[in-house]
């Protein structure tokens, strides 16, 4: 939990006022949006850990969790990368820029960056899944020097399903591979077809026990992504999920997120892989 | 409120001056609120007067049936717990939590100021203030406070009262909860003959016990009080073997007792909603016909409840069985993990109205049994498709 | 419901057109529409009623937004009718227990209904009526059901100002228990021994019954994956009889899956016939 937190500790359904300042459509059904404080002074206040969440808040239809998607070192954007799937996103979908919303958090563990300094670092993402990983590239790239191979392996069912295309040049450039792969192709798409951990096991990885590994997408593809890292030699304090549940207070107080002993909203959702792997196995849990 | 770990004073409070109690307490405005006859059962009401306590009668209880019955003698405390908690008083089952508001500058959002009643409940049992030190830790002692929890908790005054006899669905003295009331109170009675042996155990509950016209608890009295109490001990026949409990049931997230229990659970919600620790609520938006005035109400929630699970995609518990399995799981293992204490005081609420009587430690024990069997005995039943 | 729901919702910024639609009902349910009141004029303002013939005699031809359907289909004639309203209705919820599982007239489905024919109707070759009373969600798609005899009005404002809104409308599918508990009702069945429907019976009438000390009927239909074997065996062991639990389960909502098939169990049991004596 950061400290700056917009949201206060002991008043935590309080939300803060935001304006829906741009709004950047990302992938059929999936945009980006920008959020500013009402109040410039918990604006000022506010900070964020890659990995983290906001609870976004539509008065009188309900709120949503959703990981933010921006730089952590740019104070001037706060960026959500936000697919349409219920009532709440449908309805910012439809407000656009300018509309009104309330925001609270941020909440919840981050991706555990400081503590890769020195290794190699594994990206692996599906879909929707990139979005919570963005901060974690930017704050890798913008310490670039502290870290070993940085590698994104990106996975999505569509080539047109893949996000943040306009930023790989860029990203490249600094010092991230970054390889994708599709479940079903089209015919411009000359890239890889098939599933991410094919991505991960034709790796090369020079020391993969000094290497960290941080994924984000369905479940399922968490699974076979940590399965396929454990045969290529990672360790299982070096590998990182970011796990999902219906969150309602996002404080650990409302019993929702429940996954076995650990609430997602604040003991995740960012999990070091030996603390939930033997959850991870059982069905409806 | 009541700090105390220690008894600080004890004196004996004569039946016909326990309005006294109430008189003082409501002169320093507080709103008693005690047991009460109602619906057939004794529940926490707001009392004027001592005529309001369920004088002379007691509680049956077995698991799926609770039955009023007259008793043989007019004690005031002769009874055990019945349908309602203390938690319905500090955690309320409905609350607004936040409020937003449409204005030309956007949404305002504001959380209202709670100007919670100072209550003073009379009739705490052990096993009751140890749900509300459950309670505490899941609201108070996380990262995040609430509010609502603190302010009325804060502010409230407890009597505790010493239990002289137990129910067959109290396991209180397995859960190391009770019966007898050791701290966390202000005042606690033990009912004897004649009136009550009162303890103070805060400051508040000196300032009190000095108002009223007590005598000095003479040891024939103090006696009489510790044999009621242990008359409380004796009853109990209920046992749950708490050992190593956690990875027992964590352990056991596949074993087909959990089916079993779900051909009989109801996945009717009433086991959590009668345990006084059980936390789990929802907030949903109440707005009205312009659709610019916004309440956020929190109401009691349960895991029993299929949308409790609800994602994007899909129900994660959308079955009986993974339904029954958090729960028990959750109070009686994992609540270790997340507060550092079991989630279950040994009340027994859950057995008693459960309308198909499920009894929790029947489960935990059948789960254990096989467990520890070598060989289990296997029956025609096993062999079927 | 599974289906694919945000293809179906009206379209947002224009007037929704809301038409109401009657079968086989009491009329209760759109009444609960007409005592919306205040509510009523606000959805009035903000849709434009159609077809309504409880509150207007203007009839305005299809196609419609949202169709309001109450009642179940007992006619020929009348599972005509639905296939013409759902050819219309782009969005269509039934209202209340006769149209979400047959209503209180569907317990004609364990009897002879040439027997009621016979006793009711002067003229009987007059009366053309099917065997059975069936839900509307037996003969077309629907897209939302609101449960109830009578519904909630205020399920109803709400299931409105959400398809109004362009929204998908949720009401909660817990048991009766729940709401029992949150108005601090002590249980019927556990301190006084009254078998009550409410551990398994949806949510949304405010738990009346169970208040003034009587059982809940079940009036909202099953709850969520209701365990009806489990409470029916409960009740039959703790000393109800066929005669009491029959008619509790074969009731206003007798032709929800669940409450006919746990009354059919007993009904088996007790050696009567669970089809009326249809083959």
């Amino acid at each position: 939990m950061t400290s700056a937190a917009a949201c206060s500790a002991t008043d935590p359904w309080l939300a803060h006022s935001v304006t829906i300042d741009r709004v950047i459509p990302e992938t059929p059904g999936v945009a980006t949006y920008d959020f500013v404080f009402t109040d410039d002074n918990v604006g000022g206040r506010y900070s964020f850990l890659p990995g983290q969440f906001n609870m976004l808040y539509l008065p009188g239809v309900g709120e949503v969790a959703i990981s933010i998607s921006g730089n952590p070192a740019d104070r001037s954007k706060l960026p959500h990368t936000i697919r349409v799937a219920g009532n709440v996103t449908q309805e910012l979908a439809r407000l656009g820029e300018g509309g009104s919303l309330g925001l609270r958090g941020p909440f919840g563990a981050s991706w555990p960056l400081a503590d890769c300094a020195g290794m190699d670092v594994v990206l692996v993402a599906g879909g929707i899944g990139l979005a919570p990983l963005r901060p974690a590239i930017y704050d890798l790239l913008a310490n670039r020097d502290r870290y070993g191979r940085l590698t994104l392996l990106y996975g999505s069912r569509t080539p047109a399903g893949l996000l943040y295309t306009d930023e790989y040049e860029q990203w490249r450039a600094r010092g991230l591979d970054i390889q994708t792969t599709v479940d079903r192709t089209t015919d411009h798409w000359k890239g890889n077809v098939g599933v991410v951990t094919t991505l991960l096991e034709r790796l090369t990885l020079p020391r993969p026990e000094n290497t960290a590994l941080m994924t984000c997408g369905p479940e399922v593809m968490m699974w076979y992504t940590i399965q396929s890292a454990r045969e290529c030699g990672f360790r299982d304090d070096n590998l990182y999920v970011s796990l999902e549940r219906n969150m309602n207070c996002a404080v650990g107080l409302c019993g929702h997120c429940q996954f076995g002993p650990e609430f997602i909203c604040k003991d995740g959702p960012v999990f070091r892989y030996d603390r939930v792997t033997s959850i991870l196995k059982v069905d409806d849990l | 409120m009541q700090d105390g770990t220690e008894i600080r004073r004890t004196e004996f409070l004569a039946t016909d001056d326990l309005q006294t109690l109430l008189d003082e307490l409501q002169s320093q405005g507080y709103r008693t609120v005690g047991p009460t006859i109602d619906q057939g059962a004794i529940i926490y009401d707001e009392i004027e007067s001592v005529d309001d306590l369920p004088r002379g009668w007691t509680d049956r209880q077995e698991a799926g049936k609770y039955r009023l019955e007259e008793r043989d003698d007019d004690a005031f405390f002769g009874y055990v717990v019945g349908p309602h908690s203390w938690k319905r008083f500090l955690f309320p089952a409905a609350v607004t939590v936040a409020t937003a508001e449409r204005t030309d500058q956007g949404w305002q959002m504001r959380t209202p100021d709670h100007d919670a009643p100072r209550y003073a409940f009379l009739g705490v049992r052990a096993c009751e203030l140890a749900a509300m030190r459950v309670q505490d830790r899941v609201f108070l002692e996380g990262a995040f406070v609430d509010p609502i929890y603190q302010q009325r908790r804060d502010r409230a005054f407890i009597v505790a009262v010493n239990c002289t006899q137990a129910a067959a669905t109290c396991f209180c003295t397995s859960m190391n909860t009770g019966p007898r009331c050791n701290s966390g109170f202000d005042l606690a009675l033990t009912e004897i003959s004649g009136g009550f042996i009162i303890e103070s155990g805060s400051d508040d509950g000196d300032d009190i016990l000095e108002r009223l016209p007590t005598q000095p608890a003479e040891d024939a009295l103090l006696d009489q009080a510790e044999s009621a109490r242990q008359q409380a001990v004796d009853q109990i026949t209920k046992k749950m073997d708490t050992d190593g409990i956690r990875d027992l049931l964590m352990q056991n997230l596949d074993h087909p007792r959990w089916d079993d229990v779900a051909t009989r659970c109801l996945s009717c919600t009433n086991c959590t909603m009668v345990c006084p620790t059980c936390f789990c609520s929802s907030v949903s938006e109440v707005s009205d016909l312009t659709g610019d005035h916004v309440e956020r109400q929190r109401q009691w929630d349960s895991c029993f409840n299929i949308d409790f699970s609800y994602m994007n995609g899909g129900v994660v518990r959308n079955g009986i069985r993974s339904r029954y399995r958090q729960w028990l799981t959750h109070k009686l293992a994992t609540w270790h993990d997340q507060f550092d204490t079991s989630g279950c005081v040994g009340c027994g609420r859950c057995i008693t109205w459960c309308p198909v009587e499920i009894d929790l430690t029947e489960e935990v024990a059948a789960i254990r049994q096989s467990t520890t069997d070598k060989a289990p005995e296997r029956t025609d039943e096993d062999d079927a498709p | 419901m599974k289906s694919p729901v945000e293809q179906t919702l009206p379209e947002i910024g224009t007037k929704k057109r809301l038409a109401v639609f009657k079968f086989a009902s009491c009329d209760g349910c759109q009444l609960s529409l007409l005592d919306c009141e205040d509510e009523l004029l606000a959805v009035a303002d903000a849709v434009e009623i159609a077809y309504f013939l409880e509150a207007t005699s203007r009839i305005a031809p299809g196609p419609y937004d949202v169709a309001l359907v109450e009642g179940s289909i007992t006619t020929p004639y009348d599972a005509e009718r639905i296939q013409e309203v759902r050819r219309q209705a782009s969005y269509l919820v039934t209202i209340g227990a006769c149209a979400t599982s047959g209503g209180i007239q569907s317990l004609k489905n364990w009897a002879d209904h040439e027997d009621f024919l016979r006793c009711v109707y002067a003229r009987p070759d007059y009366i053309s009526t099917l065997e059975t009373s069936t839900a509307i969600a037996d003969h077309v798609a629907v897209d939302f059901e609101l449960r109830g005899c009578p519904i909630n009005r205020y399920q109803l404002i709400d299931v409105l100002k959400s398809l109004i809104a362009g929204r998908r409308p949720r009401t909660p599918s817990h048991s009766v228990c729940l709401d029992c508990k949150r108005r601090a009702t002590v249980c019927v069945e556990v301190a006084q021994g009254l078998p009550c429907l409410g551990p398994v019976t949806h949510t949304g009438c405010g738990a009346i019954c169970p208040a003034y000390d009587r059982g809940c009927y079940g009036c909202f239909g099953p709850a969520a994956q209701p365990n009806c074997d489990s409470l029916v065996a409960q009740y039959l062991d703790t000393g109800s009889t066929h005669e009491d639990l029959i008619p509790l389960l074969h009731n206003f909502n007798a032709d929800a899956p669940e409450f006919r098939d746990a009354g059919n169990q007993i009904r088996q049991s007790a050696g009567l016939s669970t089809t009326g004596g249809r083959p």
